[in-house]
């Protein structure tokens, strides 16, 4: 399984959290949806070329966070993502962030609150009027 | 059998006319990468001769496999591939012939994975070894002891002297044989970032001792330096696990072994900054703290 993960090495954080935070990216873009497997321990270890503990580690803080589930002898998965589920949680974080930028912009055009609900209105017609 | 500890070392001591190797234990699970770290004249070629068998402990236990060294080490050392970077195929001989010879010696010998490793490697049977530059000659070794798929490695510096390229195949295929969790590579290397990357535990030696022995993850999160600013003429709390101190006016520095989270709450508002350190920085660090405490 070609996951397209990568590792910097002139990145200041350490291998775990790098693998831990493009996974999360991946669950939260919804690239990778709920229920789907990742790959094997051993074989993210073999393609990033880290050590088998690195992506222990990471499989297994992600599994804290209740982003991914380990079944034993079965792999692990990405964790359902219903409402308050961890997998949810971060698709609203990105949400969130989302809308930050879209204040912002706002702002620097000069759009007041109104405005800006009212161009969020704009489209979200298309979908009400369906 | 097929449980038995890749390598078992307890006490091991070895005494030569300059140097002497004391009081080794050494633990290598399956499944694991094991990287073994020391200055040159450290004791790290000593330590995998003695798991080689091919020098005999004065005092302490050698198992290799399950197997006593170097008593059983004809049996041991068919399922153990070993490399060292001053390896050198027979001269006038081809590649292929070296490949045929250890194929006949090896009943596990496995030519189509042979195949691969010429391709991923960039070798071609046809060479003779006399040809081979030195990077090309460390990856022939590689590639004769990988396909006889040993459940044992004992690779010695076996990525010096190889340009980056050559680096990266060689890590990309030594993780390729950890697909395999049954397996396990010892693996001894002045270079850091590649232990860093590929070992899940790392024993610093130094002196003909060990320095330090512990998973890659608790080394790289129990080391930090912290930088203070205290008021003119103070001097730092005694904090645990201090190894190194350094002050410039009221500017200090302080490398700890023993970091938490708890520790930047009992220093407080002083911190100026906290840095992790690369897996170089705690070795040099640990060595010569080793050395200031042996000091007489």
């Amino acid at each position: 399984m070609n996951t397209h993960l990568h590792i910097s090495q002139a990145d200041a954080r350490p291998m775990y959290l790098q693998i831990m935070e493009q996974i999360r990216a991946r669950i939260a873009s919804g690239d990778w949806e709920a229920g789907r497997e990742l790959p094997s321990i051993r074989a993210l270890a073999a393609a990033l070329e880290v050590s088998v503990i690195t992506v222990k580690r990471a499989y297994l803080e992600l599994e804290q966070e209740g982003v991914i589930v380990t079944r034993q002898g079965k792999g692990s998965f990405v964790a359902d993502s219903g409402r308050g589920s961890a997998a949810s949680e971060l698709q609203y974080q990105k949400l969130d962030e989302h809308l930050r930028q879209a204040v912002a912009l706002a702002s620097q055009l000069g759009l007041g609150p109104e405005d800006l609900l009212a161009r969020l209105g704009t489209l979200l017609h298309p979908v009400k009027r369906r | 059998m097929s449980t038995s500890k890749p390598i078992h070392m307890r006490g091991v001591c070895k005494s030569f006319r300059y140097f002497s190797l004391h009081d080794l234990d050494l633990d290598l699970e399956p499944g694991e990468v094991m990287g073994l770290v020391g200055p040159n004249g450290a004791g790290k070629s000593t330590t995998i001769r003695l798991a080689m068998g091919l020098l005999a402990a004065d005092r302490g236990e050698v198992r290799v496999l399950g197997h006593p060294m170097p008593q059983d080490q004809a049996q041991a050392k068919r399922d153990i591939g070993y490399v060292s970077a001053d390896m050198r195929l027979l001269p006038n001989a081809s590649l292929g012939w070296h490949m045929r010879l250890v194929a006949s010696l090896y009943p596990d010998w496995d030519e189509a994975y042979a195949r691969t490793l010429l391709s991923h490697f960039n070798l071609h049977p046809g060479q003779s070894a006399r040809s081979l530059s030195l990077g090309e000659q460390t990856k022939a070794a590689l590639l004769l002891a990988l396909a006889r798929r040993p459940r044992l490695l004992i690779l010695d510096e076996p990525t010096t002297g190889l340009d980056p390229v050559a680096r990266h195949e060689v890590l990309s295929q030594l993780m390729e044989v950890m697909l395999d969790d049954r397996r396990a590579i010892l693996f001894s290397s002045h270079n850091t970032a590649d232990v860093e990357r590929i070992c899940d535990r790392i024993t610093f030696i130094d002196r003909g001792r060990v320095v330090a022995s512990d998973d890659t993850g608790r080394f790289l999160d129990s080391w930090r330096r912290i930088e203070l600013e205290l008021a003119p003429g103070s001097e730092p709390p005694t904090v645990p696990g201090l190894v190194a101190h350094t002050g410039d006016g009221s500017f200090h520095a302080l490398t700890v072994r023993q970091f938490d989270e708890s520790l930047l709450e009992q220093l407080g508002p002083d911190v100026r900054g906290v840095q992790r350190m690369s897996l170089e920085e705690i070795f040099v660090a640990s060595v010569m703290q080793h050395r200031q405490e042996r000091r007489p």
